[in-house]
């Protein structure tokens, strides 16, 4: 560690179970004042963990929290971290939906009370708004519930740097960029800079390696629940902090483009057009290909796919599907998992209508295909029979995965799958979705990470719910895909 | 702590053993006399809370909020007009079930269509619906008394070796439906539903149909159960299916099926049933005067649920 | 067409009044002797008790819960008042306070172990009902005199059941939607987790939720004694369902804490004007609660075109 004078926060031994699952395995970590660190690691490695034990939203079993030099122990919680200036923005959004911006802000601070404390709790929210985001068109008096997804998070990133009567010292940002859109992006780590240059600390989360190596003064690695590097961010390249998080990297991935031919063909299986689309582009899949949808987070994408998924079942004026098809749902916890179920019946249940035997599901028929998709996908678990909750949040994604390709659709639709998804997974999957096109399966691929429309055939870029651009995969650049999610370049 | 740790996963358990501790708690009153025909009624009354109870299960297993209101002015309908039409000739019992689940039929689609129409939460819905559908029977049935087909009366009533041949029949029924529950894509929906409406639709599950079977099915049982009542009670009443509205639920939850959607157990329903009864039963033996009657079964209620519910809380 | 020149947002917050309005000039023009003092205040008399029912049920229904023992809580209410509180009115206001008390446990209870509202309230439904039964087991007794002269105080000009209702709604309101505690009650029903991040108590503000519900069905059964003279186990059987109703048509949604207390006040109004209307109608009794239910459905239906609107 470099020369920071003071250390804010001294995480000693930190350990944590959830019941035969060890979160965390004696983890140490100290922050100075006026440092950003940056924290990475795969899924289940134990950052959101780590993360909440020093938010104080979770007690840790055993380990010592100092925060300013005071060991803090066993009184830890959300009020005493507050107390000591440290914040946290969790990767899931803390904001209440019913209530409005400036609302949301007095929930935040204890203090904003009495007579106007309305209008200076709008003034806060406001003010910082303003200074992190330029440009933004939140009012104060907006309904959190009304806002979209990248307007909750920027408010939400807003409300933890106002400061009222507690102290500003250390705040926590768990994958703060997940759903803003490049220029947001920016501001917000151009914020995290000056904020840091000012004596302010801040730790990172991000799967975006480029954001971390760019914004942190110093990276922590942490894998299956320790820390295994820590060094100043200058030391790391990005393939060395992949190495160092335990994946073998690929040479950067270089999809075979030998059988590629410019002329698209095969049988049309999806054919779409956007309600609002104002010349006759249309959405078009060929049997076989890999279709990207690329753009700015929520810009029509999701909708695109969901209309067309909608399609399959009922008639729609707009699309038109050839093909059984079958979703694989980008936010887990909310469109993809049965929490309740095992990870067996999770993969399955897509499948069942065929195992259907005189009315009753054919149990070892749904057995046989929980084992198949063990094997194919490399699922890690010793037993399908155990709960979905059991994996870690990659291998989720692999049963989801599982599940629409061990079914009997032949256009699968990809709603931004690989958010949050650990790197070694997603290589696996690449390569896997490769193969299935290969036997003639189409994939429509939304994604906001552009390295992955490497993988497609061809690209369709959204701008304000429409198609603004399309080409093949000999066209793609990044600066066209970029020049035609940004206006003011088309 | 460890039995606790077991039961709470088990919560259906709880409602067996505590419908046993009621019943030796009832014998050893009375000295152990009238064990026996106590259990006789208690099977004997159950089994028309375990019909509807299973309804009711199926709909709160679709999910949070879920919930049959309907179901006593159903069985109040369905009573009054099969009774009505029957009019006492056993030829025409048949022409009478097919009725009674017509009117469940009719309750349960229009139930479906106000929640999905209006897009109202279904609590509201089958309230609403129950007002009208309560107001038909009480415009059908007043005044009427009309004693049911002395067959259906006998059915309704007969016992073998102490076992009443409708409790018989009932326990048949439960199991179809656990295997239904289990084995069959309709449960399988429902189970999904349950734990998340979104994530069904996308894992291709027919989510509309899933409701509108489960809504049909509880408003068809609550039919049912309202011409065999009829039938065990010697003609129908037009308040005969209130007292049904708390136990279907009582019952279900008592039972271990999880309120939140997804879980449902169907052996509870059973054990959760004979516990209702035999409960009213030991109080009466032991010579409870009303007002306690009711402060005891309603502290008993939460008892069951504050100790069966402690589990759930453990899982999340 | 609409939507284009109504916010439907704010169509839809106006709708209870709407509603309300609709329903009033409906009685006015079917019977326009009502429109007096005195017919207003025949007709209204009872929305004083409903309105505090459903207000219980509004804070309840604020915090993600549903309350199915409000009327035979009301009913209990009516029986301690005309018995304990005509006679020793010492002990009786301790009893009430305790039942306040009572139902500030059942929140906790709920909270703690995270139970279902609905079957823990029907359990204390019976609880309820069971000492109300106990206290007073066949109708009667005596109602305080002070509640007998608050019930029938005659106010200038307008009829006091609606001074009292607005009253009532204003209060409520700027305790609820204005105050800053009251964000952290709401807050508390559109995402307790987040809430709970802050650093507040989920336990605290769910135990002041019910705590209100249970002083707003004291304040419901006192008004109610206040107007029938004498107490009745019974009397309030109706008001669980009422009080749902009357939140619904005020526009209270049953998940994320979105209510609003005019909004609840106007629903128990307008409810109450309905069975006034059926009569004028000459509705056979035996479709009265059909048409209360129509009624409903009508709302309902009309909530949900908006909400189209809205979508969109």
């Amino acid at each position: 560690m470099t020369q920071p004078p003071r250390e804010i926060v001294n995480l000693g031994n930190i350990a944590k179970a959830f019941g035969a699952v060890r979160a965390l395995a004696g983890v140490d970590l100290a922050v100075a004042a006026g440092e950003c660190v940056g924290l990475v690691g795969h899924n289940g490695a134990g950052k959101s963990t780590l993360m909440n034990v020093l938010a104080g939203t979770l007690a840790p079993d055993s380990g010592s929290i100092v925060i300013d030099g005071k060991d803090l122990g066993r009184r830890y919680d959300v009020r005493v971290a507050h107390q000591h200036g440290i914040r946290c923005v969790f990767q899931e959004l803390s904001l209440c939906p019913n209530l409005t911006v400036a609302e949301n802000a007095r929930i935040f601070h204890k203090s904003l009370t009495g007579f106007g404390w309305k209008r200076r709790a709008a003034g806060l929210i406001a003010a910082k708004l303003d200074e992190i985001f330029p440009g933004h068109d939140i009012q104060p008096g907006d309904t959190v519930g009304d806002l979209s997804i990248g307007r909750r998070q920027m408010v939400e990133i807003a409300r933890a740097f106002t400061v009222t009567d507690e102290p500003l010292g250390l705040v926590i940002l768990d994958e703060p960029t997940s759903s803003l859109d490049a220029v947001t992006a920016g501001q917000l780590l151009g914020f995290v800079r000056r904020l840091v240059a000012g004596g302010t600390s801040v730790i990172l989360i991000s799967h975006m390696l480029g954001e971390v190596l760019g914004a942190c003064s110093r990276i922590v690695v942490m894998k299956d629940g320790g820390v295994v590097a820590g060094r100043p961010a200058a030391d790391f390249t990005r393939d060395s902090l992949v190495a160092a998080m335990g994946t073998v990297v690929e040479a950067h991935d270089a999809p075979a483009a030998a059988s590629l031919t410019a002329q698209r063909q095969g049988s049309v299986m999806v054919k779409a057009r956007v309600k609002i689309q104002p010349d006759d582009r249309a959405f078009v899949a060929h049997r076989g290909e890999i279709i990207g949808l690329a753009g700015l987070a929520g810009h029509g994408q999701t909708k695109m796919l969901l209309q067309i998924y909608a399609a399959a079942t009922r008639r729609d004026l707009f699309a038109e599907v050839a093909a059984p098809i079958a979703i694989i749902a980008g936010d887990r916890q909310t469109d993809g998992i049965f929490p309740l179920w095992s990870i067996g019946e999770n993969v399955t249940i897509r499948s069942l209508p065929r195992m259907v035997r005189h009315f009753l599901i054919d149990q070892t028929a749904a057995r046989a295909m929980a084992a198949e998709w063990h094997r194919q996908m490399r699922i890690k678990t010793p037993d399908m029979d155990h709960n979905i909750l059991s994996l870690s949040g990659g291998n989720q994604q692999k049963a989801l995965f599982a599940r629409a390709l061990g079914s009997d659709a032949e256009i699968v639709l990809m709603d931004d799958p690989m958010r949050g998804v650990d790197v070694g997974t997603k290589l696996e999957v690449y390569e896997r979705i490769r193969q299935e096109a290969g036997a003639g399966r189409t994939f429509l691929w939304y994604t906001t990470e552009t390295d992955e429309l490497a993988h497609c055939d061809h690209v369709y870029v959204f701008r304000n719910g429409i198609i603004v651009d399309d080409f093949p995969r000999a066209e793609l650049t990044e600066a066209r895909v970029l020049r035609a999610s940004f206006h003011e370049a088309a | 702590m460890n039995v606790v740790a077991f039961l709470g996963g088990r919560a259906w358990i709880w409602s067996f053993i505590a419908t046993a501790l009621v019943w030796l708690a009832t014998v050893a009153f009375t000295g152990g006399t009238g064990g026996g025909q106590i259990l006789t009624a208690a099977l004997s009354f159950a089994i028309f809370t375990v019909i509807v109870g299973i309804g009711q299960m199926f709909v709160i297993t679709t999910g949070p909020g879920n919930v049959d209101l309907s179901i006593p002015a159903t069985m109040a309908l369905s009573g009054a007009v099969t009774t009505k039409l029957m009019d006492t000739q056993n030829e025409m019992i048949a022409l009478g079930v097919v009725v009674a689940l017509g009117i469940g039929i009719g309750v349960g689609l229009g139930n479906y269509l106000l929640i999905r129409l209006l897009r109202i939460p279904p609590i509201i819905a089958t309230l609403s619906a129950s007002f009208l559908v309560q107001s038909t029977a009480i415009a059908y049935g007043r005044g009427l008394r009309i004693k049911p087909p002395p067959l259906l009366a006998d059915f309704t009533t007969a016992q073998v070796a102490g076992v009443p041949v409708l409790a018989a029949c009932g326990i048949v029924f439960t199991v179809v439906m656990g295997v239904v529950l289990a084995r069959t894509l309709y449960g399988r929906s429902v189970l999904a539903v349950g734990q998340n409406m979104r994530a069904a639709w996308l894992a291709g599950i027919n989510v509309e149909r899933t409701r509108l079977f489960t809504y049909v099915l509880s408003a068809m049982l609550a039919g049912l159960a309202g011409l065999l009542l009829s039938g065990f009670s010697g003609g129908s009443s037009l308040n005969m299916g209130e007292e049904y509205l708390l136990a279907s639920i009582a019952v279900v939850v008592i039972g271990g099926t999880s309120v939140a959607g997804g879980r449902a157990n169907v052996p509870g329903i059973w054990g959760a049933a004979l516990f209702l009864y035999l409960l009213v039963t030991m109080l009466n033996t032991f010579g409870a005067s009303a007002g306690l009657r009711l402060i005891l079964t309603g502290l008993i209620i939460i008892a069951v649920i504050t100790l069966a519910g402690g589990g759930e809380q453990q899982k999340r | 067409m609409l939507q284009r020149f109504v916010n439907p947002r704010l169509l839809r917050s106006a709708l209870p009044a709407l509603s309300f309005a609709i329903l009033l000039v409906a009685i006015f023009y079917t019977q326009p002797r009502t429109m007096s003092y005195f017919g207003l205040n025949l007709m209204l008399q009872y929305a004083v008790p409903i309105a505090l029912a459903t207000l219980a049920q509004m804070f309840v229904i604020t915090v993600n819960d549903l309350d199915l023992s409000i009327g035979p809580f009301v009913g209990l209410v009516a029986c301690i008042g005309a018995t304990f509180l005509y006679e020793t009115p010492l002990l009786g206001i301790l009893m009430l306070l305790g039942c306040i008390l009572l139902y500030a446990a059942m929140g906790a209870l709920i909270h703690l172990r995270n139970l279902p509202s609905i079957v823990v309230t029907l359990g204390m439904s019976f609880v309820w009902l069971g000492i109300a039964v106990l206290v007073l087991p066949t109708p009667g007794g005596k109602a305080p005199e002070y509640l007998k002269a608050l019930m029938s105080l005659q106010v200038p000009l307008v009829p006091f059941p609606i001074v009292a209702a607005i009253v009532i709604a204003v209060v409520v309101h700027v305790a609820l939607m204005y105050s800053s505690y009251g964000v952290v009650l709401r807050g508390a029903g559109g995402n307790p987790r987040a809430v709970a991040r802050a650093g507040w108590s989920l336990l605290k503000t769910k135990m002041i939720m019910f705590g209100l519900a249970g002083f707003f069905g004291v304040l419901s059964g006192l008004s109610l004694i206040g107007l029938t003279t004498s107490g009745d186990a019974h009397i309030a059987d109706r008001y669980t369902l009422y009080s749902i109703a009357g939140a619904i048509l005020g526009g209270a949604e049953f998940v994320g804490g979105r209510v609003s207390p005019v909004g609840a006040v106007l629903g128990a109004l307008t409810l109450t004007l309905a069975g006034s209307f059926l009569i004028f109608l000459r509705v056979s009794p035996d479709w009265q609660i059909g048409a209360q239910g129509a009624i409903l459905i009508l709302v309902l239906a009309l909530r949900a075109l908006i909400s189209r609107g809205e979508v969109r």
